[in-house]
């Protein structure tokens, strides 16, 4: 790790210290990557003393500040009954001691799990070193893309969180010198393209301040399931976080999103439209989801993912729909 | 801004790449806090900050300052190192001391209510203690000797008896 | 291997020109397997409080006087050679103090090759360390940077700048199997054995299966970090390891340094995890050669990647298992071959076939292992090598004839159980594997088991029962050391410089000091862990306890002799001889006339002595030679496979062995759960991957390689039959190992007795479901 400098941001003003610093939240990621040589940061900006307020806003939401540790959200009674789609995905995520580390923001900016993009020292990587090429290509993709891969990149964001987001229609609220703005958590991630390196659409010098949630119709009949290679502490092969209201037993809206297979947490739009409007039987699930991952691409080595997130999603589904919303 | 290490101030090292784990280990001499992987990823290395357990191997010495630090010297004595011998609840004993720090910030977090990937109903207001319960929250320390079910036991014995 | 084999083989030579005095393959049973007091007993680990409250020694809790740290610089090519190397810059770097290459460090020999018999020796390579500038496999280490602190050595090592010339790497398992090598020997036995017309007794069988099972690369991932401290004072050398070869190593450190013997001295009290993987490798002679250069002691502790890069695991392998048996299902033909990695540079042949040969009858056997060579870190052996993928092969095999055949697979292999070694036709020492199968299945419910596959549901899940057996030979070393010193005050020390890792050792020692002295438990301390002491073999190959006990035996005996010297003609005892009194009850007692006495205490107190002090060896392991000695298991699992998502969750496992006498049945409780959660691992999450395109190990890390997390592993029972073996001391047998085998094939075979799915390739990840 190179030498570097530390010091604690006092308010978002004082939150945008020059391109070659970082902000760092928990550091779970970061330090980690600082440490295998593939983050350089010139200096640390501590910016886990700004908000970690989770509140309820006027219109039925849920405002959650960027400084909010992933445990104080997954355990806040409001997230809990509101959004347990949101609870659930976080508790799935990690390990306790690093949800309780962990903050909002830092979830949302973390780097992918491809092991040739944490191999600094011995494997290219085009979002490391762009132009370099991708080793993951051809090598071990198990948990890499199906949806919305490059030929320059196909790894994939490895949150748990994101993904209950997404299907929540989060909004990512952010300040930059300019200003604030607002980002829906759809638009936050750009898929890897010619420039994997470019991950988000935040500004470099921008920061998160919260993220905001929408009043949710879907408390009642929402879940979050996570499929990993060990019963715990794993990062998800395939995710699933939907939730789901009926009207007279036909879908008045349907929310699909998942994990572990794009460079963005993928909201299934084409299955929610399909679902929309029908009688949510499982052969009318099937076909959805199916229709989503007709614009699949899977890779040598990940192609059981297209049967898992089917087969899950079904599940998932079904099984929200015997639920009462 | 110091840190308290078991009750001590402590000054942060000049060096901000020093992490809490070494800064115990190697300035402090606090070896009771063990280097098991320095990725995040085992556990061995698991402290108190502010009575919330975390991984010492990922946090900066520096961002501890103004924070309370727990290890496992500031724990000893603890229910829950008895209860770990005489049920086996270890072998080689290098994992042991962040499994107890992981244990004894766990029982607290199930009797304050806060619900696990594996509970049920998460708008319950209680959660149960229950060995799935036990060994989901558990699961962020790892032992390669084969400990588990004596780990789990131990933590079973002290939660149910009240002990701590 | 003929090296490995002729130093077994002459060892074994030497010892039978000894004089045998115990244990005797015609002789009788050791005396205390009928006098157990506190052996027997579930003691907790003595050492258990140190290790809870943090203040166990481990290797890089060490500091010395001016310590400083060193990082390693690892190869990120297969093959080839250093073209340049440009320490400039991290020589400049803050507080560097050194930086080490082929160039600088100090010109030295090959490492001596370990083996079970070899006390001077402890290496897994015979490439050269930094001697040159040829890489000969990816991650191995290429430079080390020592500097005041770690950040400051592990930021230097990012500015040594090397190119490399890279030269055409064999990494490609499938293209290599074509040159495999066919040794003469596997250890100690003959690699190819042919009895009968294997081949065709399977083509004509009544029922036959014949399948190819793979298995990938594990590591051992102890969760120590290995480490190493060494300080030069002149010629003599202080090092502070983390090992289970503590004499071995301390030998070879003074052979390739050329310094005298007892000037190296090795302290490993307590090591962190072991499993095989803590042997010598190059970071030690790398560490000891930079506290030369550096003139100040070093501290390397590997990193997570570093482990990966530059300790072998166990080697991937592909067995082909086929077994032909008669109406009733009795074995007509057993054939299993295959072939697995193992470099020109390495010694570890992972025997995969040696427990086969032991396991069942057969009219015919055909048994052969191949080895394929690639540019790799050396494999070594782990945990149970061999029999854990060896019994992952053979009892799929057996569970598939058995539903070929339509018949229950505990009762078909009940049928071709051997009563005596199938091969040799030598006698067991014991061997209740019968009891061990019948006992298990009634203790698990074995009779619940559906026979048609994929029948039991519950909801999402599909629920299935599994067996599978697991072996492991006995063996005992020559050359186990104890010193035994009895004080004035009525306690005992027991010393040696064997390891303590997680076994118990220290625990188990003292209770059987305290039985086979006649004293209390609490009179009793165990010292270990460093080669001052006398010297002890490595730890490996389940042996250390039985190797201990009968070095305590054989001390014990000689202080008999000597406390029946000192006690005079005013003793009790006075006039008996040796053979008419033994060690019991605080004293010498007469056999004859348990009323006839004399204390400890009174016997050092007449004699004016604080203590008496002696040392002696165990005998040597005649018994290996004429019995055939093996720990057998019944595993039973039960699991639950996700129809949606091919999830497997093992809802319990149960163990049932036959290891001869349990010493401490809660220690020993934890070593054999411990075992089968290693096979739990191997079965369902495990593997090292290996690139093949580069032949770089791609998930070098506790995140992406995955062991068994808390909720992966269920409640595990472990039961045994506790019948002594009358050939081994205390008639204990070693149970490091033996839990491991046979429970990957009792996950598979309850997988395909939930889902109908057979699967032939570990681990059994989901995808392989769905």
């Amino acid at each position: 790790m190179n030498p570097v400098q530390y010091r604690r941001a006092e308010s978002v003003e004082d939150a945008f210290p020059g391109a070659q610093w970082r902000l760092l939240g928990g550091g779970t990621n970061l330090v980690d990557l600082m440490r295998k040589g593939v983050e350089h940061p010139a200096g640390l900006l501590d910016v886990t003393g700004l908000s970690e307020e989770i509140a309820a806003s006027d219109d039925g939401g849920l405002v959650i500040g960027a400084a909010a540790r992933n445990s104080a959200v997954a355990a806040h009674p409001l997230v809990r009954r509101r959004y347990p789609m949101l609870a659930r995905a976080i508790l799935a995520g990690a390990s306790a001691q690093i949800r309780n580390m962990a903050t909002v923001g830092g979830n949302l900016m973390q780097r992918t799990r491809c092991a040739y993009f944490a191999d600094a020292a011995g494997s290219r990587c085009n979002k490391r070193a762009p132009g370099s090429g991708c080793d993951a290509i051809g090598g071990f993709t198990r948990y890499h893309a199906i949806f919305g891969a490059s030929p320059e990149c196909v790894a994939t964001h490895p949150s748990d969180m994101a993904v209950a987001l997404a299907a929540l229609d989060a909004r990512v609220n952010v300040a930059g010198p300019g200003g604030t703005r607002t980002i829906p958590l759809a638009e936050f991630y750009r898929l890897p393209g010619d420039r994997p390196d470019l991950e988000t659409t935040l500004g470099a010098d921008e920061i998160i301040v919260s993220v905001a949630m929408p009043a949710s119709p879907f408390a009642g009949a929402s879940a979050y399931r996570k499929v990993r290679d060990r019963a715990s502490y794993a990062f998800a092969l395939v995710s699933v976080a939907a939730g789901v209201t009926l009207r007279d037993g036909v879908v008045d809206d349907v929310r699909i999103a998942l994990g572990g297979v794009a460079a963005r947490p993928w909201r299934a739009l084409r299955a929610e439209e399909t679902l929309r409007g029908t009688r949510p039987t499982d052969e009318a699930i099937d076909a959805a989801i199916t229709a989503e991952l007709a614009s699949a691409e899977p890779l040598p080595g990940n192609e059981f993912k297209i049967e898992l997130v089917r087969r899950t999603t079904v599940a998932v589904l079904s099984e929200l729909r015997g639920t009462p919303a | 801004m110091d840190i308290t290490v078991n009750g001590t101030a402590v000054a942060p090292p000049d060096d901000a790449r020093v992490s809490l784990l070494d800064m115990l280990r190697d300035h402090l001499h606090l070896t009771g806090t063990k280097v098991g992987c320095n990725q995040g990823a085992c556990g061995a290395c698991t402290v108190l900050i502010d009575g919330r357990r975390v991984l010492s191997c990922l946090t900066l010495a520096a961002q501890a300052a103004g924070r309370e630090v727990t290890t496992i010297e500031g724990l000893d004595p603890h229910p829950l190192q008895a209860a770990f011998v005489e049920r086996d609840g270890l072998q080689c004993g290098y994992c042991t001391p962040g499994q107890i720090c992981a244990a004894a910030a766990m029982i607290d977090e199930v009797r304050a209510g806060v619900p696990s990937y594996v509970t049920a109903d998460l708008s319950a207001e209680s959660v149960p203690f229950s060995r799935d319960e036990v060994r989901e929250r558990m699961s962020g320390n790892l032992c390669r000797c084969g400990a588990h079910n004596g780990i789990v036991d131990a933590i079973l014995e002290v939660a149910d008896g009240s002990t701590v | 291997m003929s090296r490995v084999q002729n130093a077994a083989i002459s060892s074994v030579r030497t010892v039978l020109g000894w004089v045998p005095d115990r244990w005797l393959p015609s002789g009788s049973p050791d005396p205390l397997i009928a006098r157990q007091q506190e052996i027997g007993r579930p003691t907790s680990r003595v050492d258990g409080p140190l290790k809870a409250s943090g203040r166990a020694p481990f290797v890089t809790e060490t500091v010395l006087a001016g310590q400083t740290y060193a990082t390693l610089i690892h190869s990120t090519i297969t093959r080839g050679r250093i073209l340049r190397l440009d320490s400039t810059a991290a020589e400049a770097a803050p507080g560097v103090l050194l930086v080490m290459t082929y160039r600088n460090m100090p010109r030295l020999g090959i490492v001596p090759m370990a083996s079970l018999t070899n006390l001077g020796a402890a290496g897994n390579s015979a490439l050269p360390i930094m001697q040159d500038p040829e890489v000969r496999y990816n991650g191995q280490v290429v430079a080390a940077v020592v500097a005041e602190t770690q950040e400051q050595a592990d930021h230097a090592a990012t500015l040594v700048e090397i190119d490399y010339a890279q030269e055409p790497a064999a990494t490609r398992f499938e293209d290599a199997k074509a040159g495999a090598r066919t040794l003469t020997s596997i250890l100690i036995e003959r690699n190819h054995v042919s009895v009968g017309d294997a081949e065709r007794e399977l083509r004509s069988a009544v029922h036959a299966v014949d399948n190819v099972y793979r298995t990938p690369r594990h590591n051992h991932n102890a969760i120590e970090l290995h480490g190493v401290v060494a300080a030069w004072d002149g010629d003599a050398l202080l090092v502070h390891d983390s090992t289970q070869a503590i004499v071995p190593t301390a030998n070879a450190l003074a052979s390739l340094f050329g310094v005298a013997k007892e000037k190296v001295r090795v302290i490993s009290p307590y090591v962190g995890g072991g499993f095989g993987g803590k042997m010598m490798w190059d970071h030690q002679v790398v560490t000891v050669a930079a506290a030369r250069l550096a003139g100040r002691p070093v501290r390397l502790r590997l990193t997570r990647e570093g482990v990966y890069r530059i300790i072998g695991g166990r080697s991937p392998a592909e067995q082909r298992v086929a077994i032909g048996a008669d109406a009733d299902g009795r074995f007509a033909a057993m054939i299993h071959t295959g072939y697995s990695v193992m470099p020109p540079y390495g010694r570890f042949p992972e025997q995969y076939t040696l427990g086969t040969r032991a396991a069942y009858r057969s009219k015919s056997f055909e048994i052969i292992q191949r080895h394929v060579d690639l540019d790799i870190v050396p494999n070594t052996f782990m945990r149970t090598p061999g029999e854990t993928i060896g019994a992952f092969a053979v009892e799929s095999a057996v569970d598939e004839l058995a539903h070929v055949m339509d018949l229950d697979p505990v009762e078909l292999r009940l049928r071709n159980l051997p009563d005596r070694h199938p091969l040799s036709g030598q006698p067991f020492s014991q061997h209740a594997v019968h009891q061990a199968w019948t006992d298990g299945a009634e203790r698990f419910g074995w009779s619940r088991r559906q026979a048609k596959p994929g029948t039991v549901r519950d909801g999402e899940w599909l629920t299935g029962l599994g067996c599978g057996a697991g072996s492991f030979p006995y063996a005992r070393m020559p050359g186990a050391n104890v010193r035994l010193t009895l004080r004035r005050d009525g306690s005992a020390e027991v010393s040696t410089a064997a390891h303590e890792m997680g076994m118990g050792t220290a625990t188990v020692q003292a209770q059987h000091a305290a039985d086979r002295l006649g004293l209390p438990l609490e009179q009793i301390t165990v010292t270990l862990g460093d080669s001052a002491l006398v010297a002890a073999p490595i730890a490996g190959g389940s042996s250390q306890t039985v190797s201990l006990v009968a070095g305590l035996s054989a001390a014990a005996d000689d202080l008999r002799d000597e406390l029946l010297r000192l006690a005079g003609p005013d003793s009790p005892i006075a006039g008996l001889k040796a053979a008419e009194v033994r060690l019991a009850d605080g004293g010498l007692v007469s056999v004859a006339d348990p009323a006839r006495h004399d204390g400890y205490r009174e016997i050092l107190a007449r004699a004016g002595r604080d203590e008496v002090t002696v040392t002696a060896a165990g005998s040597p392991p005649l018994e290996m030679l004429k019995y055939s000695m093996h720990s057998s298991s019944a595993i039973f699992c039960e699991l639950r496979v996700s129809a949606v998502t091919g999830e497997v969750r093992v809802d319990r496992l149960l163990g049932s062995f036959d290891c001869g006498t349990i010493l401490n049945p809660k220690t020993a409780a934890g070593q054999l759960r411990g075992g089968m959660i290693m096979g739990l691992g191997s079965a369902l999450t495990e593997e090292t991957l290996f690139d093949e395109r580069t032949g770089r190990i791609m998930n070098p890390s506790l995140a992406d390689y995955h062991i068994p997390a808390h909720l992966d592993v269920p409640p595990i029972e472990v039961m045994w039959t506790g019948i002594p073996d009358p050939r081994t001391p205390m008639g204990a047998r070693g149970i490091g190992e033996l839990g491991t085998p046979g429970v990957a094939a009792a996950i598979a075979n309850a997988v395909f007795n939930a889902t109908g799915k057979r699967v032939r390739e570990l681990p059994i990840t989901l995808d392989k479901l769905l």
